[in-house]
């Protein structure tokens, strides 16, 4: 285990380095689709014929400029690699000063990379997917906006300017979720994923402000250079608060729920927003603020337990959808759940985090693509029991996914074994229960994926009536392509150990793990891990015919997985239900005793002016009457005063 | 010369002025009691006025008579429409406004 004395170094202060020569165009990375979306969405119909072409330009063009500065940042010395770019000056208030600066390094290269280039080959994928769709423009302003907000969030050198990233990625991806708004579902599924975001939006915030409070800044730069100094209950306190952040933004424990319900938008956003990109977003604030997360142990164990809880529960989840999407919404759970983990070991395990998070945006977008391939040919059919036998009617969608299938399994020489074995090592030089869990998570993940390879591709056709499958247009298969060869290939990323030399400017460095076993046993295990892994999956699915209507009676296990595990049967009564109670219980003591002493004012009133009314009755002479008594009592009153 | 007859007569003029009011009615009996009344208290001031042996009883005395004139004009007024209206002028009919 990591301990603080061990570690040699923290990260350098960020920042000391202007900016110069192709890196003053930074800004223009976040510049472009953020002015695609501003044109599209404001544009309006005018935009209609070739907004698509211009969102996909725009992301493009970002991507290229992404690799120049990759490239520029390459050329460079390694102390030359953190550059900062500032914009404006934000806000002031009193001696707290935020400034927009952008800060480019070894961290958010990556990132760059990832969300453009991904994102760009789904920008053109959903040219095809989205081709008869009426809001197609709007589709892309969407999807331009949630790249700019993604770039802002990653690209931000302030927890505040993370912030804002951070609420517009929620808003892109409510927007998307939605997208289909005529479908009650899919409008009740953004709602949730917005509220269930709000909680962990909540930790963010309160996150930067103890920061504010504990360094009198918020600034990376500030914070990395003191945070050795803050008191341990400090750091633990915003470790907690940023992982609270994670856990929503991430789908963790125990805000996962709104992932699988967010499976109703369209398939592309899927595959960029909740699979490769936004979701990611919590590791990446994890890993940005190693800076705190090094120096606490708590906070650390925290995320390691968040991490195993959510990788073991996706992937039981995942075994018993039937659900294409959501399947793969289950996974996308369980493998963010090995970043978050790997997050969690420390400056041991930050590279391989992001390595994760890179070889599985590659991996997952390419069979969340495949999955929306397969949908386009069956109908947008979603259930796996009318599949079946696809590999003849789509060849290059089953190759693609095939290789997808074999990187998320840590297949060698796929990119999921080079990222996923790491983590599986580290958690296991860290400690053997943690081990233990993420290789039950590799098996777990083996038998839910050729589930669901056997129930798409093999075994005989269950095709509903109607159903033609026909493989998608070029426009869709291309992506898939590049993204199966990056699925295959990602794993060179780690040659000579490239990805952690790059990574440990930003992360620190350390000491290598000690396992008492050679790494090459280690990676047997897993194998026959998952190997086994597979040939359950065989022997019950492959090997047996599959109804087309799922069985009903099932074991106790399916029935909780099918049920997510009972996520939100369990936010319905630890959080809706008393909530709702107390707020039922509030609204009786507004109306009973609040307005009851307004209103109970107001009717004694009402009766004592209804009671005098009567006095008033229409007769002149008994108005003379009262005149004459009140005169004797006048001259009664003046002659006792006088004479009395 | 004493004042006391002319104060006895004053009261006893004002007391049936008065009762007319509150027993009578018709809205011109009403109102002639009301002018007897009127013309009570103004015997009462022209009485006050002499034995004091000064003018402003007297002049209040005139002043009581303009606007009893006055009065009458629009009182008058008042009963004729309400007769005309109703073919009654009885006080106890106009009760419309009440409440």
């Amino acid at each position: 285990m990591v301990t603080l004395e061990s570690l040699p170094h923290l990260p350098p202060v960020v920042g000391s380095v202007p900016t110069d020569g192709v890196f003053s165009l930074l800004w223009l990375v976040i510049a472009l689709p953020a002015l695609g979306a501003a044109i599209l969405l404001i544009g309006g119909k005018r935009t209609d014929k070739w907004g698509h072409y211009l969102a996909t330009a725009a992301v493009s063009a970002s991507f290229v400029l992404s690799l120049v500065l990759f490239f520029g940042l390459l050329g460079r010395d390694g102390e030359e690699r953190q550059v900062t770019q500032h914009l404006w000056d934000w806000f002031t208030a009193g001696s707290y000063q935020v400034k927009f600066d952008l800060l480019y390094d070894q961290l958010s290269a990556l990132f760059l990379l990832l969300i453009t280039g991904v994102g760009s080959l789904i920008h053109v994928y959903s040219i095809g997917y989205m081709e008869h769709d009426e809001r197609r423009r709007r589709f892309f302003g969407y999807l331009n906006l949630f790249v700019a907000s993604m770039l802002v969030l990653v690209l931000a050198a302030d927890y505040v300017g993370v912030f804002l990233g951070w609420e517009g990625v929620g808003l892109a991806s409510y927007l998307l979720i939605g997208f289909w708004q005529h479908k009650p579902t899919a409008a009740a599924a953004a709602k949730k994923a917005f509220v269930v975001n709000r909680v962990g939006d909540i930790g963010l915030s309160l996150g930067t402000a103890l920061i504010f409070v504990t360094f009198g800044s918020t600034s990376f730069a500030v914070v990395s250079a003191a945070s050795s100094q803050a008191s341990d209950g400090a750091l633990t306190g915003i470790g907690l608060l940023l992982l609270l952040a994670a856990c929503g933004k991430s789908a963790q424990f125990p805000l996962q729920t709104w992932l699988l319900d967010a499976m109703e938008g369209p398939t592309p956003v899927s595959a960029l927003i909740h699979a490769a990109t936004m979701v990611t977003a919590g590791v990446y604030l994890i890993v940005r603020s190693n800076f705190i997360f090094s120096l606490t142990e708590d906070a650390r164990t925290a995320v390691i337990i968040i991490g195993c809880i959510t990788l073991l529960m996706g992937a039981v989840i995942g075994c018993a959808k039937d659900d294409i999407k959501k399947a793969l919404a289950g996974s996308t759970m369980s493998q963010i759940g090995y970043m978050v983990l790997a997050a969690g070991l420390g400056p041991a395990g930050y590279a391989f985090a992001i390595f994760h998070l890179l070889t599985h945006g590659f991996f997952k977008a390419n069979m969340f693509l495949g999955a929306g391939s397969v949908m386009h040919g069956m109908n947008d059919d979603v259930n796996m029991r009318h599949y079946g036998a696809l590999q003849k009617a789509m060849p290059v969608t089953f190759a693609t996914f095939g290789i997808g299938y074999l990187a998320i399994l840590g297949v060698p020489p796929f990119a999921g074994f080079w990222s996923k074995d790491k983590i599986i090592e580290t958690a296991f030089a860290d400690n053997v229960l943690v081990g233990l869990c993420a290789l039950v998570g590799a098996g777990v993940t083996a038998f839910y994926m050729t589930r669901l390879m056997l129930m798409t591709y093999a075994g005989t056709k269950r095709w509903e009536k109607g159903v033609h499958p026909h493989e998608s247009p070029k426009v869709m298969t291309v992506p898939l392509i590049a993204l199966a060869v990056l699925s295959a290939l990602g794993g060179l990323l780690t040659l000579n150990g490239w990805i952690s030399d790059w990574l440990n400017p930003v992360v620190g460095e350390h000491e290598e793990h000690h396992l008492a076993i050679p790494a090459i046993v280690m990676s047997l295990i897993i194998l026959v891990v998952v190997a086994a892994g597979v040939a359950v999956a065989w022997f019950l699915v492959g090997k047996k015919p599959i109804p087309k209507v799922a069985p009903t009676e099932v074991s106790v296990f399916t029935k909780a997985a099918r049920a997510d595990l009972y996520g939100d049967a369990f936010n319905d009564a630890v959080v809706i239900k008393p909530g709702v109670a107390g707020i039922g219980a509030l609204t009786t003591f507004d109306t009973t005793v609040v307005d009851g002493a307004a209103e109970g004012t107001a009717t004694v009133f009402a009766a004592m002016s209804a009671q005098f009314r009567l006095l008033q009755n229409g007769f002149v002479r008994s108005y003379a009457l009262a005149l004459l008594a009140g005169a004797t009592v006048v001259v009664l009153a003046l002659l006792a005063v006088n004479f009395g | 010369m004493s004042t006391e007859p002319f104060v006895i007569l004053s009261a006893i003029l004002f007391t049936i002025g008065c009762i007319g009011v509150l027993t009578r009615r018709n809205a011109l009996v009403v109102f002639m009691c009301v002018e007897l009344m009127l013309n009570a208290s103004n015997l009462l001031l022209i009485t006050f006025s002499r034995a004091n042996g000064n003018l402003e009883g007297q002049i209040a005395a005139f002043f009581v008579m303009v606007v009893a004139a006055a009065e009458v004009v629009v009182g008058l007024a008042i009963i004729m429409t309400i007769f005309r209206t109703r073919r009654s002028a009885s006080v106890d009919d106009a009760s419309l406004l009440k409440y």
